[in-house]
Order: structure tokens, then sequence, then C-alpha cells
């Protein structure tokens, strides 16, 4: 028993340091100065030179325009995600259509077309539609890899929710679209957001699509890619810290709702 | 208030027939339990009349209106379903509240229906509550008030109490009666439980793989069940069937003369409890399950298998011979290669 319990203890260890050692180091790196980011071993706190550092890019108003662009292009493609993957999950999760198990593979499949190859054809085609070096283009592109998820993640919310509410929604005076919007999309709403929230992390880390398809209107990780090749190790390591932190602090805020979603916490 | 009347509706799953051309009208403010065992069709009939699935062929017509194309909020009824299916983001309030509110009620008639229906099923204190803070049975409860609050001229009840556990069902099962009963609608209620069925229902429709077996009162059902398989589904003990010869009119069982309408292969219909102790017929008892309020004796006659009720004070042990004889006018005869019983017995 006691031996299961310390492989049990040892993984969960190895878990942790797994996810947090890169991010401490980065962490440190990113307030660690000039000299303190080569060094060894490493500090545990901060010194006034690497703050400067972190302050320092934070006035760079490039950095604050990227940042728009990048809420911009992550809240449409949530947007986009949300409009176009409930009713898909929906249908998935209550239809019985020809075609449905094909269907589903073939969501998936989609995340298996590499988008290097997809990148040249797609800014031709982007720049003939007026849509090359705009947010809309790239929060397209962003909802087409987020969208899979959006899309299996809903009709497995739905999927939760017995049919017999929907049925007792009919029978009390509901038309299918009343049913859905009074009970079925109140009740999913935790998982919906968490799906939302995916959707802009996402579109918030994804780098490639949005370097190519961007010149001027760069997100922040397209545009820290751009700049911090040319920059030193230090600052790199700002820029780094500076990408993840509203994906951690996103995370920690929809953590109770990821959980409740994937069955983890009990209710 | 309504009527219901169900035309020579037929609905197909595949291969498998679910629903043969059943026929059946239910009165104005009767109270019908579809019985039978699981896969009889029972469950479908009423999601049928719900409008929850669509029958292949025939029509549902209730209060005269033919309501057969007609989505479940335009047919006027209301349903209580096998798991609640209460809404579990409103609370009790909204819940019992939400037929009228979907049917654009006015504030007071909501306000109105809402208090006389949870005062009606004891759930005033818990109106502000969620469900998920309430029990089975309190949840039931919610599930009955929101069906009854809108005031239906057809309830549908699909297995209500099956989720509460035994007393607790013992216990709604009266109180469904009087509520029921003050409220006055036509129900049609769903229930594999003959004992349910018995206890509530002013007629019993029993149902066995998509067809009726037969449409009378819970007394007629059990006293004079119209095929084998109602005779054999509805009591506990299920009523014995003896395969016996009738020859000219006549059937021997042991040193019993009976006389039959028919000659032939017949079955012998016998309730376990029709059964009096004195000279007619051996069983050799092979079982005795004292049951508290009597025993329950198995054994065997001429070879074949028999079950009788006997005052509890009465336990014979096996190996034991019992002389019983059938109460006078209690033996239903039924043919032996169509089970079908033989009117006039």
């Amino acid at each position: 028993m006691t031996v299961r319990r310390g492989i049990f203890l040892s993984g969960v260890v190895v878990l942790c340091a797994w996810t947090l050692v890169p991010i401490w180091l980065l962490a440190i790196g990113a307030v660690s100065g000039r000299a303190g980011v080569s060094a060894w071993p490493k500090s545990l706190f901060p010194s006034s030179a690497g703050l400067d550092v972190l302050a320092a890019f934070l006035r760079i108003d490039e950095v604050w325009r990227a940042t728009l662009t990048s809420v911009e292009v992550a809240l449409m493609c949530m947007a986009i995600c949300l409009a176009l993957g409930a009713p898909a999950g929906y249908a998935l999760a209550r239809y019985s259509f020809r075609g449905a198990t094909t269907y589903r593979l073939l969501i998936l499949l989609t995340r298996a077309f590499p988008v290097g190859i997809l990148a040249l054809p797609l800014t031709v085609g982007f720049i003939r539609l007026g849509l090359y070096d705009t947010a809309l283009g790239v929060a397209l592109m962003h909802a087409a890899l987020a969208l899979p998820f959006a899309v299996l993640v809903s009709a497995s919310l739905f999927q939760a929710i017995p049919r017999e509410l929907e049925e007792a929604a009919w029978v009390f005076g509901c038309s299918r679209l009343r049913a859905f919007t009074r009970v079925v999309l109140p009740i999913a709403l935790p998982g919906m957001a968490a799906t939302a929230i995916f959707a802009f992390v996402i579109s918030w880390n994804e780098v490639f699509a949005a370097s190519v398809l961007t010149v001027r209107h760069r997100t922040l990780a397209a545009y820290l890619l751009a700049v911090l090749s040319e920059s030193p190790l230090h600052v790199q390591f700002a820029g780094g810290f500076v990408l993840i932190v509203p994906a951690i602090l996103f995370i920690f805020l929809v953590r109770r709702h990821l959980f409740s979603m994937w069955g983890i916490a009990n209710r | 208030m309504a009527d219901i009347k169900i035309d020579a509706v037929r609905k197909r799953f595949g291969a498998a027939t679910a629903l043969d051309r059943v026929e059946l009208t239910v009165a104005d403010g009767e109270f019908l339990a579809l019985l039978g065992p699981s896969g009889c069709g029972k469950t479908t009939l009423l999601r049928i009349i719900a409008g929850l699935e669509t029958q292949d062929e025939g029509r549902i017509v209730i209060g005269g209106r033919d309501v057969s194309r007609l989505p479940p909020r335009h047919r006027g009824l209301a349903m209580v379903f096998q798991n609640y299916a209460v809404f579990p983001h409103m609370s009790v309030r909204d819940n019992v509240a939400f037929g009228l509110r979907m049917n654009g009620a006015d504030a007071a008639r909501i306000t109105r229906q809402v208090d006389r229906t949870a005062e009606l099923l004891h759930i005033g204190p818990y109106l502000d509550r969620f469900p998920a803070q309430l029990s089975g049975g309190q949840r039931q409860r919610v599930a009955v008030a929101r069906a009854l609050a809108v005031e239906p001229a057809v309830l549908l009840m699909d297995e209500p109490l099956s989720n509460l556990d035994a007393l607790l069902r013992l216990e709604m099962r009266a109180e469904l009666k009087s509520v029921l009963r003050e409220a006055g609608t036509t129900t049609v209620y769903v229930t594999h439980d003959q004992t349910e069925a018995m206890g509530l229902a002013d007629r019993i429709a029993v149902l066995h793989a998509g067809r009726i077996e037969q449409l009378a009162t819970p007394a007629e059902i059990y006293a004079r069940p119209a095929t084998r398989f109602v005779g054999g589904f509805v009591g506990s003990p299920p009523m014995n069937f003896l395969a016996l010869e009738a020859i000219g009119g006549q059937v021997r069982l042991g040193e019993l003369t009976l006389p039959c309408p028919v000659s032939g292969p017949v079955l012998l219909g016998l309730r376990g409890e029709d059964v009096a102790e004195g000279p007619g017929f051996d069983l050799t008892v092979a079982v005795s399950e004292p049951m508290g309020s009597h025993s329950l004796v198995t054994g065997t006659v001429a070879g074949q298998r028999l079950r009788v009720v006997l005052p509890a004070a009465r336990l014979p042990l096996p190996g034991e011979t019992l002389a019983l004889c059938p109460i006078q006018g209690r033996i239903r005869w039924m043919r032996a290669d169509s089970g079908h019983a033989i009117e006039g017995s």
C-alpha cells in the first residue's frame, strides 16, 4: 500500500515539475537581468536590473499594439468557435445521421493537416480575399485550428445533458430552439465557457499561422517571435514570460469548470 | 379535460415492431395504466401520445382534435418522466412555473397555480431550493407539481415511481392517487409494476409485444385474465396454469371431475389463493415460504408445478402431501395452443 502510495506521489511530483520547472526558469530568466540570466545557481528572487528589463519591455508601444491585436484575434476566434462549434456539437450529440462517425473522425483529421503546407496557398488566398494582414484573417485561421476541440468538447457536454430535460421542455411549451436556449444552453454554460477559453488560449499561443498571415498587424506571439530572435537572452525571457502570463491566468480562472467538465471535481 | 383516442397506431424500429395497430380509448377523467414487461411498447405508446415519438401509421386524437402531426407543445398535455427531468438550473418555484411561463400565463395565475400545486404536493418549504438540494422523493413531487400546475387536459406519467425506494414508492403511490383524484385529469400511466397499476388505475391495458392483450378494470384483469400472458404477468404469485386434456366437456384432476366448455388440450388457470384445503387433488409440497400475512407453498400436481397461498399458520413440510380443492367458479379455462381464455368459463 505504502509502495503504491510512494509511486503515486513521485508521479505527482514528476508531473508537477514537468510543467512548473520551465515556467519557473522562464520567470527567473525574465526578471534576473542581463547578468543574472546566464548565472548559476539561479537566484530565487528578482534583481532590480531584471525588473527594469521587464518594465522597459512593457513600455514598447508595439508590444501593446500586438497585445491588442492578439486579444482581438483571440476573441474573434472564440466567437467563431462558439457560433459554429456549439451547433455542430449539438448535432453530433443528439441526432444520429448517416456518417456521424466519419464526421467525428474528419473533424479530428483537420488537425492532422500540417499548417506549414497550407501556408503558401492560404497566404495567396487571403491576399485575393483581402483578408491578408487583418485580425479577421488570423482569427479565421485560428478558429479552424480550435474548432475541432470546440465541436468535440461541446458534443460531449450536450451528451451529458439528459435528453429527458429537453423533452420535458418541449412538452411544457418550448419549441426546439427555445428548449435549447432555455434549458440546454444554461446547463452547458460552464462547460461552454471552458471551451471558449480554450479557443482563446489556442489562438493566443498560435505563432506560425499568425506570423505567415500578417506583416504589420502582428499578434503578440508573432511579434515576439520576430523581434526576440534578434534580442539578447534576458529580453527573450522577459518576452516569453509576458506571453505565458495571460494564458496561465485564464487557465486558473476556468480550472474549476475544466475540472467539472472532465469529471474530476465533485459537484 | 379531454378523452384520448388512439387509432390503429403502428410503430416499427428497424425490423422490430414496437406497436402493432394499437386501438385504445381513454375516457375523460379516467386513469388508465399501460402495464407490461420492458420492451412491450408501453413507453413508446406514451411517447407517441406525447409527440416525442412519431407513429408510422394511425392517429392520436385528444379531446376530439387530431394531434398526430402536432409538436408536443401544441397537444395540451403534461408529462412526468421516469428520471423526473426536473431542470437542475432552476429553483423549484421556477420549475413548477415553467409550463405556465412558456405558455404565456400572467403573473397572478402563475403565483396562484404554483402555490396551489406546491401545497397539494407538500413542497411549499422547498420552493426556493434547487433540485440538487432535494431528495429523490422531493424531486418526484416537484415533477408532478410541474405537470399539474399547467392544468393539463391530459397527464402522461412514465414509470414515475420506479426510481424511488420501496417504502417511499408505497407512500407516493397513495398520495399520487389522492392528488390525481382531486385533479380529475385524464391520466395515462406507464408501469411495469402490476401492484402500481392495480392500486392506481381505473382501467389497465396490459401490453405484450406491441399489442394490447387485455383492457379492463383491475379486478377483471386479476380475476378473469383474457390470455395466459395476462394471468402470468398480473398477480403475485402469478396465476397457475395446468396443461390438461378435456374429454367430452370434462377434465379430470385428481379425484375431481371439472366441467369444461371445450374438448381437447386446455389450460386450467387458477390463482394461488383460489384453493381451499379439502378433498380434491393432491399437491406434493416442494417448498414452503412463510410470507408473514400468508404462506406461499410450491409443489407439483400430476408432474406440473403449482403455487398456492395458504393461511400464515399453515406451513407444510417439503414432501408432505396436501389435499386441495379449487374454490367454486374461480377456474379460468384457456386454449392450450393460443393461450386465449375460453369465454363462458
